[in-house]
C-alpha cells in the first residue's frame, strides 16, 4: 500500500495499491493506464495554482498543477495520455455555511473537471460533493477506486 | 515587521495566547460547572504549533472520528475557531445531563447535538470574551456548526485557509477536570482542543493592542 498524504501524489504499477485518507473538502483524482495497469493518485487541496497566497511552495497542492504532475510522471513510467480514465472523489463540504470558504469543495470539483478536461481525460466515476469525508483505495490491477466513509457502506466504482 | 505567517510566532505570542486561553478556560469551566451541576477543574492550557500531519495524527489519526465544532470570528479579530472534540469530551457531556454513555460519536441524535453546540457556544464565548477583556477589542461569533466525521477531513477545513498563511496549525487546547470532589471520588481529564485560524492582521491588532511586538 502506499500512502499519499495530503497535497501530494504517486505514482505505482500493478499489483500495487494507493491510498489516500480522510478526504474532506479536498479532493482525490485516480487516473489509469488499462493496457499497461499503471495507476496515479493525487489529494489536492485547491482548485488553482495562481490563486496561490504565501505559501506556493507546494504545488500539488493545487488541481491544475497536481493533476498536470501526475499526467507527466504516469507518462514518464510509460503510460499512453490517450489512454488515461479518471475517477475522482471528495470535494464535501464538511460545515453548512454559506461563506465562500466552505465551498471550497465544489470550486475543487469544478477546477478539477476543467483540468481533466483540457487533457482530454474522460472522468468514469465520482464520488464528490455532500458532507462527509472519505477514504479511497485505488486498485492498479483492476483500476477500481474504493470509497470508504465513517456513516456510510464502502462503495466500489 | 508584519506577521508573513504563523511560524512567525515566538515565545511571547505563545504566552499571551496561553494567558488568554487561562482566562477564557477559567471561565468556560464556572459556566460549564453551572451547567452540568459539577465541580469542574482546570489545568494550564497548552499552545503549540503543528504541522499539518502532525495535526492529524495528534487528534487520533486521519480516519479517527471526532466532533468538529466550527465558529467563525468577526469584528476587530476575523477568522475561526475549530473545536475538535473527541468521543469521551461528548461522553462526560452527555453523562452529567442526560445520563447517557455512547460508543461511538456517530450514535449522537439530534438533541444531543443541539447540546454540544451550546457547549461550544460557552468554550467559544469564553475564549472570546476573554479576548475582549483584555484588549478591548470588540469581536462577534457565529452560531457554532457541527460536522461529525473523520478528523482528517474536518482539520482540511483550517488547512485550506493556512495553506494561504503557512502550513502551521496553532493549537489552543483547554483541560477540564470533572468530578473532582472533596472525599476523592473518581475524577477523570478531558480535553478540547482548539484550532485559532486568525487572519494574521487581526493576530497583529491582537498582539499590538497589548503592546507586543510581532
Amino acid at each position: 500500500m502506499v500512502n499519499i498524504g495530503i497535497a501530494d501524489l504517486n505514482v505505482v504499477k500493478s499489483p500495487e495499491v494507493l491510498a489516500t485518507y480522510a478526504l474532506g473538502s479536498c479532493i482525490g483524482i485516480c487516473l489509469y493506464d488499462a493496457e499497461l495497469k499503471i495507476a496515479g493518485l493525487a489529494h489536492i487541496m485547491l482548485p488553482w495554482s495562481k490563486d496561490a497566497g504565501a505559501a506556493a511552495d507546494n504545488m500539488r497542492r493545487y488541481a491544475d498543477t497536481g493533476i498536470t504532475e501526475l499526467i507527466q510522471k504516469m507518462v514518464a513510467m510509460g503510460a499512453k495520455k490517450y489512454r488515461l480514465t479518471a475517477k475522482i472523489a471528495g470535494g464535501a463540504q464538511m460545515f453548512s455555511t454559506n461563506s465562500a470558504v466552505f465551498n471550497i469543495g465544489e470550486r475543487n470539483i469544478e477546477a478539477v473537471k476543467k483540468v481533466l478536461g483540457t487533457y482530454n481525460i474522460p472522468i468514469i466515476a465520482e464520488e464528490t460533493g455532500l458532507n462527509f469525508g472519505r477514504t479511497v483505495f485505488f486498485y492498479s490491477e483492476d483500476g477500481i477506486m474504493e470509497v470508504k466513509a465513517a456513516t456510510r457502506p464502502t462503495k466500489r466504482v | 515587521m508584519s506577521l508573513q505567517n504563523m511560524d512567525q510566532l515566538n515565545a511571547v505570542h505563545f504566552d499571551v495566547l496561553r494567558e488568554i486561553g487561562n482566562i477564557g478556560q477559567g471561565n468556560a469551566a464556572s459556566s460549564l460547572s453551572q451547567m452540568l451541576s459539577q465541580t469542574i477543574d482546570i489545568s494550564v492550557p497548552t499552545v503549540k504549533l503543528l504541522d499539518f500531519n502532525e495535526s492529524v495524527e495528534y487528534l487520533g489519526g486521519p480516519e479517527n472520528v471526532v466532533l468538529g465544532m466550527l465558529v467563525g470570528l468577526k469584528g476587530d479579530i476575523n477568522g475561526m475557531m475549530l473545536y475538535v472534540l473527541q468521543k469521551n469530551f461528548a461522553n462526560s457531556m452527555l453523562n452529567a445531563v442526560f445520563g447517557k454513555e455512547i460508543n461511538d460519536l456517530t450514535e449522537l441524535d439530534e438533541m444531543d447535538i443541539s447540546f454540544v453546540q451550546e457547549i461550544g457556544n460557552i468554550l467559544a464565548g469564553s475564549y472570546v470574551n476573554a479576548i475582549s477583556s483584555l484588549t478591548g477589542l470588540t469581536i462577534d461569533i457565529s452560531v457554532p456548526t457541527i460536522s461529525i466525521d473523520m478528523a482528517g477531513a474536518i482539520l482540511a477545513v483550517p488547512a485550506v485557509e493556512f495553506a494561504q498563511i503557512g502550513n502551521s496549525v496553532l493549537f489552543i487546547d483547554d483541560s477540564f477536570i470533572f468530578g473532582s470532589s472533596p472525599t476523592g471520588g473518581d475524577s477523570s481529564e478531558i480535553k478540547s482542543n482548539m484550532i485559532l485560524v486568525p487572519e494574521l492582521s487581526s493576530l497583529e491588532t491582537l498582539f499590538s493592542r497589548l503592546g507586543i511586538e510581532v
